[in-house]
């Protein structure tokens, strides 16, 4: 097999799960590590660095890294990535020393749509380079959905506030109450660049009998949880029957709860492996006795005297094979009462305002035309990011967005090339402190994920506001901390170092290493000694080594990066390395900015 | 060293042999050698070995003198019995060992000063006895434990690391123990673990005393140049005499055997081992041949390795003693020691 080229920067990355699976790639491993010397500022700065809003995402991150992290291929649950990332918020200092100093501005001017998370994170990125920024919102608060839909018992509102405010006091010009009705007029401004960062804001309709005449007490969830959030609706029916069961239904279903009903239930269309919410989300909703009832589509709203007293469904057999539904037929009928309805079944972009003529491009399903890299539409210098570009993500990919169309912007403005971005750098070095020394704590630590502790349900319905999750103390952050297995400390071969010994296939715990004849990909694969369990996870050969001309194999996924390797290498052939790696952000494409250097 | 131990992480590749235990289960405690010591690479084949034969840890009993290679027991098979012994006196301790039970499996774990230096009487008297064990020595030409003095199984000519050059004859293991009648000798190499497990469990299984001299690099006093016990110079010298493959009683032989090539030989217990020579005309039952071979070889300057005499007929020290099947350990006191009439009875049987 070919040896692998270590010196492309996505090769040492995917080693690192977490950071590989975020959006915004953010450098995990190290803000444990800090968390861990007790350096609460510096491991919030690492976050703010990638992700602009560790305090709300160390609450409501979708956290794709989870499901990825190692930890869970050792027979263990991941490490609480998310909620160690909310102790870094939590018990922080101040930062203001650590703000970007705003220049003064460079005559260069961008109008963002909407004050959600993808456009703030603009604005974090430009005006701190010169860039006068314009946000148009149309609510009277910023935030956008993470203030409008995401309930603030999940998000309070203290750390929305400290988070935007700290990027809209960098100077931003923000026109609250200001909806845009027509791109034609705001082009006409004499903007440098637009960025539409507007969201994907139209709840779906289920039209189905019954649905006028019940209108009053059938809602459309995203904008009920709106008129919820800006306390335009104070109270629900006892019954509530919440439709659809991805994240959304769950903030429903919850928020009914606190507003009076005490009879809750999601109804889902197919069994719950098919379920789209996160299950934390479902966790959490069947804790407040939410019940899940599956096997059960929409049929009809059933209305008498004018008012609505129930749906009836019809109930649904499936034929699963390989965890897809190969069959389906309907088995019964069941009318279920309740007083109110709410709908969460998904939500669309949607662009009236936007004019069709102006060679800004839509596609058959009425969705702008928008590069994936660049974030740029097919009009020069208008941009789209966070769910208005490519449907109804979540916040951390709003982020990375917000991230990638800064740079397009500056490099806009500047009249340079979108596709000439700086690569991601990687940096190399090793930790090695002494004989048997290692500057970070190698040792594996087989302790369980610990519980996060819950407000008691007896008081958590008091109020609407009242946050559920605790947070860790200060001993189960101690313990989550060393479960984290430093997957960005990387182990580096050296080729001609090695004396084919065998000690650090031997010591290795997990039989990751192997030793053998080179050959193609698929014979090394039979010969490696642990059996090969996930073929994403890429495989480390070494080039020839010396003394037998065999080659060294490791398969990344199983290795636990205890340095066991490294510690009993007689030669170093094997040494503990940290990857560092830097994503340039659109300051970095500044001519006056400091190259990316080696640091180790 | 290490430091650390190897932590145990239950993973989901991880299998289990017919005994329900995973390869985890045969290791030890940390080594205290120094790393890359080839000593740890033979703990690991042993390790190998052990797991996949399933052999029961408490049916073990390790037995070992004194030198690096003697403290290696203390990093395999936990649960096994052990005895870390005297310098040079381990053959003693494990006759005794094996006189009491006969119905252990036993593994004896010496060097080359244990065994060739101070310990050569010993070794010789208990090939000769041919005691049903399996007797490794762990061979890289020095005193390891004291600071890399040459052993008796140093080669003429050989540098040691600050020069110095060993002026006396070597030892060889193999040779010697061939000639004064062992069962089963062979040799193997610490980092070739492909040729050396095997080996291993034919030794195990091979009913007598089974000989394994295995090259074993000692990366801090004798892996440097001028050594001829180096990972450079065994890898460079190195020549496979017999290939040896070992298939357990239950199992078929696969087709992957020539018969043309390969000769199998049935072992006591019904295993077999397959020999595949690669040389010419080598027959590990000729004696006088296999003598004859190491001495060519060694004048090449080949260091010749693989299973090179075996015989599966001679009678081991129970066999010899008439003594009973039972082991002595599962005889009541009562039974093995009938008390004072009973003596002067037989006395006077005999008078
Ligand atoms: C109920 C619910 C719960 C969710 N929970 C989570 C969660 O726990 N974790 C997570 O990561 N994600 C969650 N999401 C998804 C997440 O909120 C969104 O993906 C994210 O907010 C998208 O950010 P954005 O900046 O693209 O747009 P938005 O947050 O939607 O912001 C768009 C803003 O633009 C404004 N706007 C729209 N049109 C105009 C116009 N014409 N003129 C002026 N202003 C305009 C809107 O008022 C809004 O403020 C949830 C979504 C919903 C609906
Ligand atoms: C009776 C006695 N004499 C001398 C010693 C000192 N001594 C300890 S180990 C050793 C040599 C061990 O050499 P070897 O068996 O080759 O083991 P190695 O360390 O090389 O593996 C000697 C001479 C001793 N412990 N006891
Ligand atoms: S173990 Fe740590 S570094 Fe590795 S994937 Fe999980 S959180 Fe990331
Ligand atoms: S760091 Fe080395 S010894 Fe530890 S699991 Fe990874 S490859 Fe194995
Ligand atoms: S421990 Fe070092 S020298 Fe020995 S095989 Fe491994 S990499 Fe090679
Ligand atoms: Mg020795």
């Amino acid at each position: 097999m070919k040896r692998t080229d270590t010196s492309n920067p996505d090769y040492f990355h995917q080693v690192v799960d977490c950071q590989w699976a975020c959006p915004a790639h953010t450098d995990v491993p190290e803000y444990i590590r800090l968390i861990a010397q007790g350096r609460f500022t510096d491991a919030y700065m690492v976050n703010r660095e990638s992700n602009v809003f560790p305090g709300i995402l160390g609450r409501v991150c979708d956290r794709p890294c989870e499901p990825a992290c190692r930890r869970g291929r050792t027979g263990q649950k991941p490490v609480a990535i998310c909620r160690l990332k909310r102790v870094a918020a939590d018990h922080r200092g101040d930062i203001e020393d650590r703000m970007p100093v705003i220049p003064p501005k460079n005559g260069k001017k961008v109008a963002l749509i909407g004050a959600g998370c993808a456009s703030l994170t603009v604005c974090n990125d430009l005006v701190p380079m010169g860039y006068e920024c314009t946000v148009f919102e149309a609510l009277e608060e910023p935030g956008g959905l993470m203030r409008s839909n995401i309930p603030s018992f999940r998000l309070p509102h203290e750390v929305l506030n400290d988070e935007i405010d700290r990027i809209v006091d960098m100077g931003v010009d923000l026109r609250l109450g200001t909806r845009v009705d027509s791109m034609q007029a705001l082009l006409d401004e004499g903007f440098d660049a637009v960025f539409v960062g507007s969201g994907a804001p139209k709840g779906k309709e289920l039209n189905l009998p019954g649905r006028q005449e019940a209108d009053d007490n059938i809602h459309i969830g995203i904008e009920w949880l709106e008129s919820v959030a800006f306390g335009h609706i104070e109270n629900i029916g006892e019954r509530v029957l919440i439709i659809g069961v991805g994240n959304t239904a769950m903030d429903c279903c919850r928020t009914s709860l606190r507003l009076g009903a005490n009879e809750v239930k999601v109804m889902a269309r197919k069994p719950r492996d098919f379920f789209k919410a996160s299950d934390w989300e479902l966790e959490d909703a069947e804790e407040e006795n939410v019940e899940i009832v599956i096997n059960h589509s929409p049929k009809a709203f059933v209305v008498e005297d004018g008012k609505l007293t129930g749906m009836t469904f019809e109930v649904m057999e499936y034929d699963i094979e390989d965890g897809r539904i190969t069959g389906q037929r309907v088995v019964g009928e069941e009318f279920i009462p309740c007083d109110d309805v709410v709908l969460a079944i998904g939500q669309d972009n949607a662009f009236p305002w936007i004019e069709r003529d102006l060679g800004i491009e839509f596609d058959k399903w009425d969705v702008p035309v928008v590069d994936e890299k660049t974030h740029q539409s097919t009009r020069d210098g208008v941009f789209f990011g966070g769910d208005a570009a490519f449907g109804p993500k979540n916040i951390i990919w709003a982020v990375e967005h917000g991230h990638q169309a800064a740079i397009s912007i500056h490099l806009h403005c500047q009249g340079e090339a979108l596709d000439d971005r700086i690569p991601v750098h990687l940096n190399l070095g090793s930790r090695k402190m002494g004989m048997h020394e290692w500057s970070y704590s190698n040792s594996f630590d087989p302790a369980a994920r610990r519980k996060m502790e819950h407000v008691p349900l007896a008081q958590r319905f008091r109020e609407l506001s009242t946050e559920v999750e605790l947070g860790f103390d200060a001993d189960q952050v101690a313990v989550e901390v060393e479960r984290c297995l430093n997957c960005d400390i990387q182990t580096v071969f050296t080729d001609d170092l090695c004396i084919e010994c065998d000690a650090c296939l031997d010591i290795c715990p997990t039989e990751c290493l192997t030793i053998v004849p080179d050959a193609e990909e698929p014979a090394l694969i039979a010969s490696l000694r642990a059996p090969r369990l996930e073929p994403d996870q890429p495989l480390y050969v070494s080039g020839e080594l010396k003394q037998t001309g065999r080659v060294m194999v490791k398969d990344e996924n199983l290795c636990v990066h205890c340095g066991l390797c490294a510690e009993r290498c007689p030669t170093a052939a094997w040494d503990m390395q940290k990857s560092l790696l830097k994503f340039p952000r659109a300051a970095d494409h500044e001519p006056t900015a400091e190259p990316l250097k080696k640091t180790g | 060293m290490t430091f650390i131990a190897k932590p145990r992480i239950d993973l989901p590749s991880d299998r289990l042999n017919d005994i329900g235990l995973r390869r985890r289960d045969y290791e030890g405690v940390l080594s205290t050698l120094c790393a890359g010591c080839g000593h740890d690479s033979i703990t690991a084949a042993i390790v190998q070995a052990f797991w996949e034969m399933s052999i029961a840890p408490e049916k073990v009993a390790k037995l070992s003198g004194i030198g690096c290679s003697s403290k290696t027991p203390a990093y395999f098979i936990s649960g096994a019995h052990g005895f870390n012994s005297v310098h040079g006196r381990m053959p003693s301790v494990a006759t005794g060992a094996m006189a009491g039970n006969r119905d252990m499996v036993a593994i004896a774990v010496s060097g080359d000063g244990d065994s060739l230096s101070i310990g050569f009487g010993q070794f010789g008297h208990v090939v000769r006895r041919n005691l049903n064990l399996l007797y490794i020595i762990e061979n890289n030409g020095v005193y390891g434990l004291t600071k890399g003095q040459f052993s008796a199984s140093a080669d003429v000519g050989s540098r040691a690391k600050k020069g110095a050059e060993n002026r006396w004859q070597n030892i060889d293991p193999v040779a010697t123990a061939i000639s004064l009648g062992g069962s089963f000798v062979a040799r193997g190499f610490s980092g070739d673990r492909d040729q050396l497990v095997p080996l291993i469990k034919a030794g195990v299984r091979h009913r007598g005393c089974a000989v394994i001299d295995v090259v074993s690099p000692c990366v801090t006093f004798n892996d440097h140049e001028g050594s001829t016990k180096s990972y450079a110079y065994t890898r460079e010298h190195k020549h496979e005499a017999v290939k040896l493959d070992f298939v357990p009683p239950a199992e078929e032989i696969s087709a992957q055997f020539d018969p043309g090539e390969a000769k199998a030989v049935t072992l006591h217990d019904g295993s077999r081992v397959m020999l595949r020579r690669t040389e010419d005309s080598y027959d590990p039952s000729d004696r006088s041949r296999a003598l004859q071979y190491l001495e060519t070889a060694r004048s090449r300057g080949e260091v010749v390795t693989g299973l090179m005499y075996m015989n599966e007929d001679l009678p081991e020290m129970h066999d010899l003693f008439g003594t009973t099947a039972r082991p002595l350990t599962d005889i009541p006191y009562e039974e093995l020691s009938p008390g004072s009439e009973a003596l002067r009875k037989l006395q006077a049987k005999m008078r």
